[in-house]
């Protein structure tokens, strides 16, 4: 059996990561995934046609973030089986969004390893929930 | 109940947009990787593609004509429906191999459901598609249930 997946108790929590977009920062993920938005880049219209108190943070994004916590925790011991998540809240340019996570399920059987996954902000409301199952490599 | 959802709407269930063939490159999947600050080196040297580089790789690209005044791509893939604002619901991804340079994937789209709900503030639209990655191979890559809200 895989000794890391061995180690692991449940409850054991995922190094949490913090991110705080900038302008360039959320200007290259739009570019990088083809978004032309423009609540991502234009605060006057952001502000004044879609209502919202800021440039906003995409929630995909928030999403790849979720998926980091997962293959900086696993590295190459395993891989990414099945991952959920939905965006609840919206986050703006200037707040610093923390990335975590916590083991929920082990299975040393099959390897699989359940998540519990979040997104929060500076408020400590919880953003982005999200689930996620990685499956160990058997040694 | 469903009276929000016209007949002509509903013969969309089942329906699948014309598959999306991509082909997968290394400084695709690089940009991709700088701008989400990956920290793994494989990720970064674009050996192989970060697990939501997919959604990146799947968006659609149209001419700048057919970008709304908000700059979003309108979806062709959308029944008329009498609400339209259209908000992301939740995803739910099944991976079954990573994504390499040079892999030339063939995704295809279907719409699984349209189910109605009374929200707090009024009628609520719930649309579930249901997305199949293979590679043009025939190997299964990625599996995915979107959902979307409209109200």
């Amino acid at each position: 059996m895989n000794t890391r997946l061995k180690s692991l108790a449940v409850g054991n929590t995922l190094q949490e990561r913090q991110h705080t977009p900038t302008n360039v920062s959320l200007f290259l993920y739009n570019a990088a995934i083809w978004n032309a938005h423009r609540i991502h880049y234009d605060e006057a219209y952001t502000t004044s046609v879609e209502k919202h108190p800021g440039v906003v943070i995409d929630g995909p994004l928030q999403g790849d973030w979720l998926v980091q916590v997962l293959t900086d925790w696993l590295l190459e011991d395993g891989e990414l089986a099945t991952f959920e998540y939905s965006n609840r809240r919206a986050s703006y340019l200037g707040e610093t969004l923390t990335a975590g996570g916590k083991v929920t399920a082990i299975d040393l059987e099959s390897g699989i390893v359940n998540l519990e996954i979040f997104i929060r902000n500076e408020k400590f409301e919880i953003v982005t929930p999200g689930n996620a199952t990685v499956r160990f490599f058997k040694p | 109940m469903n009276e929000l959802v016209s007949s002509e709407a509903k013969s969309w269930i089942g329906r699948s947009a014309s598959p999306q063939r991509i082909e997968v490159n290394r400084s695709d999947i690089i940009k991709y990787a700088i701008a989400t600050e990956q920290r793994a080196e494989k990720f970064m040297q674009g050996d192989v593609a970060p697990p939501m580089f997919l959604f990146a790789a799947l968006r659609p690209l149209v001419s700048i004509d057919r970008l709304g005044s908000d700059g979003i791509a309108k979806d062709p893939f959308l029944p008329d429906l009498p609400l339209k604002r259209l908000m992301a619901g939740g995803t739910k991804m099944k991976y079954h191999r990573p994504v390499v340079p040079n892999d030339v994937l063939i995704a295809t789209r279907t719409l699984s459901g349209i189910t109605e709900k009374q929200g707090s503030s009024g009628p609520l639209l719930f649309l579930t598609y249901d997305l199949t990655v293979k590679t043009e191979a025939g190997e299964l890559v990625m599996e995915e249930q979107q959902s979307r809200i409209l109200r």
